[in-house]
């Protein structure tokens, strides 16, 4: 072993790493945010069977389910810049992102909607309710409820792999890191405090996650 | 200006091809070895005391925390700083398969667990030793719960494999990625791409719903 640490360097750009990592979380908080509200469409077209637009949405599904999610930022940031659309990194990790958190999270949300009885539906209207009451006070609570789990999974996932900005040049941290280390040659340093930022956003929103859990379900999940 | 370009031709195919070839290697190298020693690690994890499983469960758990193009870079340059450069392959190789294996060892921990523990009691009594008692009762049982988890982690292991071109192992995307630099077609390529991961995801993973759906009754 004749490598010698050099970390001076890392802590002098820590406050560049936090931004990076900030930038990492608000990509992914966004591709989220835009994704559910996607998924929601996709999954009420689907599973009415709207003619045009499940074919859509099953397409969609099955694109975002069976591509890396590296080959879907090539797509676009070169395949569509081919096309004169031309997205900023940025937006082209973004746009990739929400494209595969919608492809999962549709399925999630149909489980989440057929994992309820339509008995309780019919229940709940001989009770007096009118539709809105019914899922506002029976059929979302069970549902959010059942899909918070894997809605979680989903953002952690999205946190990782917004890590291939890396490769199209975007500023969350990977490609923070790999723009800092070109500076001074500590790669190892450089990466090995990288991948505990990530362990640490990792953990932290998983840890969130479980403490708002907890206060929104009370326990009963 | 379009003279600095030479289009895709068939010429192409062969250099395409290795990429493909590429990708299926890895993939199947890291699926298998990740399946092994995820069996062993998960089988640990099943069977050990709490601090063993605290000890194990901490390292899986920075294995599935780290994004997998971090832990590649890091790999590569760790090696290259310590003086024993590998080929970019063995590298790749070992990242994606210990990547592999603690998800795996996940699947199997949760395939073994779900065996009631009675099953065990009742095998042991019947006079099996402790082995075959895991060989002939608890495994082939646990495979039930093991099989479609196990081909989800496969899938997502070949859609995975493609990160393993950014320490420069040529598999599909990186050489896709050189054809595009040559002949500036990038939107024919990728699709082309995203086509052939497709036809090899989407019939596994059509088949492992139908597993899903079956084994649930």
């Amino acid at each position: 072993m004749n490598y010698e640490f050099h970390w001076n360097t890392v802590f002098q750009h820590m406050p560049e790493m936090l931004m990076g990592a900030f930038v990492t979380l608000h990509v992914s908080v966004l591709s989220m945010l835009i994704g559910i509200v996607l998924a929601v469409l996709l999954a009420i077209v689907k599973m009415n069977n709207i003619k045009p637009f499940s074919y859509l949405a099953t397409t969609w599904v099955e694109i975002a389910r069976n591509t890396p999610a590296l080959f879907q930022i090539y797509m676009a940031y070169f395949g569509l810049g081919a096309l004169g659309i031309h997205l900023s990194p940025y937006i082209a990790v973004l746009s990739a992102l929400v494209f595969v958190n919608t492809g999962y999270l549709v399925e999630t949300f149909r489980g989440g909607f057929q994992s309820i009885p339509a008995t309780q539906y019919h229940a709940s209207k001989s009770l007096g309710m009118n539709s809105f009451q019914v899922y506002r006070y029976v059929i979302l609570p069970q549902m959010f409820r059942r899909i918070y789990h894997p809605m979680t999974n989903q953002f952690v996932w999205s946190i990782l792999m917004s890590s291939l900005g890396i490769l199209v040049g975007m500023n969350e941290l990977s490609g923070e890191t790999q723009r800092l280390q070109s500076l001074s040659f500590r790669t190892l340093e450089y990466f090995i405090v990288a991948a505990c930022l990530y362990y640490l956003i990792t953990k932290l929103v998983l840890f969130s996650a479980g403490l708002a859990s907890k206060k929104l379900f009370k326990g009963e999940i | 200006m379009g003279s600095f370009f030479t289009p895709l031709s068939w010429n192409d195919s062969g250099f395409i091809l290795t990429g493909v070839m590429n990708t299926i290697t890895i993939s199947l190298v890291a699926i298998i070895a990740g399946t092994l020693l995820g069996l062993v690690v998960g089988f640990i994890r099943s069977e050990a005391n709490k601090a063993a499983n605290t000890a194990l469960g901490a390292v899986l758990d920075i294995l599935r925390s780290v994004p997998l193009i971090i832990q590649l870079i890091l790999f590569t340059t760790y090696i290259g700083a310590m003086g024993h450069p590998l080929d970019p392959f063995v590298a790749g190789s070992i990242v994606l398969s210990l990547y592999t294996m603690a998800f795996m060892a996940e699947v199997f921990r949760g395939g073994f667990d779900s065996v009631h523990g009675s099953m065990i009691t009742a095998a042991r009594s019947l006079g099996m030793t402790y082995w075959q008692a895991v060989r002939y009762v608890q495994f082939p049982i646990s495979l039930r719960a093991i099989f479609p988890s196990w081909l989800g982690v496969a899938l997502s292991v070949i859609k995975d494999s493609a990160l393993v071109s950014v320490i420069g192992y040529m598999e599909l995307l990186r050489t896709s990625e050189q054809l595009i630099s040559r002949t500036q077609q990038p939107l024919e390529i990728l699709i082309g791409v995203g086509v052939f991961y497709f036809i090899i995801s989407y019939p596994l993973s059509l088949y492992g719903k139908y597993v899903e759906r079956k084994m649930a009754v």
